[in-house]
């Protein structure tokens, strides 16, 4: 793999996984707050908004991963190698 | 393309490692397949298989032992259809998201559980089926045409008027929604188990003993919600087409 190539995709693939992990972070952080706030409000509802907030967590997981998955992709399966 | 994860990481001996890209190729006429992957997928539905024989061989009135078992996974899996679709509907498609989710579930667990590591192939590894992104491409398209086929049961060639719901300037959305659907699931989960098999692989080439663990254990967890997720949101595209 050409040197320049090899470098950009190296940068690529940090910023891609690090700029995607921003949203979901604050994303993740409200609903988790809110989440513990809902839990003493009403701790009888507790396994209910345990599921729903992992549901949701997962999801916005996904973001994050769609990062990984290209920085992943820059890695080990670089198109442009050759 | 492939590289190994122990060659970015150079360590003496490991226990762990990842190989991204790297496969062991089988010819069956005329295609490459991941032989990889078939080997572990097999050894799931031979699980699976196993177990539901265990559970019906012999049923009695009163459930004991396995056949107690496999009615709570049949209920759990009837819950999570019933909640997305409703009484109504759920009964056609328990069968459909209910294999999904058993189906994800082994193969999650099975690449986080079985030491797999300690068996070696000429080229690849065996691991989780689910970190090739052809498995869970495969996956995803079927519940494309999952959710195709409830709606035009349904409603016929009727179906296709939601796409001017509310308004047809939406038109190009609600198409482009039909190909993201497949790719953000197929993704989510692949992204998922391959991520955390290379989190192993990293932190057991840094450290071999004992950290890695939790991490282990994350990965258990992990497989389990992503199992949950994918057959809840197959679930929930099926309910959407047939609203």
């Amino acid at each position: 793999m050409d040197s320049i190539v090899s470098a950009a995709s190296v940068i690529a693939a940090g910023l891609a996984i690090g700029l995607a992990a921003i949203g979901p972070g604050i994303g993740q952080g409200n609903a988790a707050g809110q989440a513990v706030e809902g839990i003493a409000r009403q701790p009888e509802a507790e396994n209910k908004i345990r599921g729903v907030l992992l549901l949701s967590l997962a999801f916005m997981e996904a973001l994050t991963i769609y990062g990984l998955v290209v920085a992943l992709v820059l890695l080990f399966a670089n198109p442009f190698s050759s | 393309m492939g590289q190994h994860i122990s060659d970015i990481y150079s360590s003496s001996i490991l226990m762990a490692e990842a190989e991204v890209g790297k496969h062991f190729y089988w010819d069956i006429a005329g295609f490459l397949v991941h032989g990889q992957v078939l080997l572990v997928i097999w050894f799931v539905i031979i699980i699976l298989l196993s177990i539901s024989f265990l559970g019906t061989s012999n049923i009695q009135q009163i459930p004991t032992g396995w056949q107690n078992f496999m009615e709570c996974v049949l209920e759990f899996v009837t819950d999570i259809a019933k909640n997305q679709l409703g009484e109504s509907f759920y009964k056609e498609y328990v069968a459909f998201i209910g294999t999904l989710f058993l189906f994800i579930f082994g193969c999650n667990w099975a690449g986080a559980i079985v030491p797999w590591k300690l068996i070696h192939l000429p080229e690849g590894e065996l691991a989780a089926p689910t970190n090739d992104i052809n498995t869970t491409v495969a996956l995803a398209l079927l519940t494309s045409f999952a959710y195709f086929y409830a709606g035009l049961s349904k409603k016929g060639l009727g179906y296709f008027k939601h796409y001017l719901e509310p308004i047809p300037l939406l038109l190009p959305l609600k198409i482009l929604e039909d190909f993201t659907k497949p790719l953000s699931l197929s993704f989510r989960l692949f992204g998922n188990v391959l991520a955390d098999e290379i989190t192993v692989a990293v932190l057991t080439a840094l450290v071999p003993l004992i950290i890695p663990l939790p991490i282990m254990l994350l990965g258990v967890f992990a497989g389990s919600v992503q199992a949950l997720i994918f057959s809840t949101l197959a679930a929930a595209y099926i309910a959407e087409a047939l609203e």
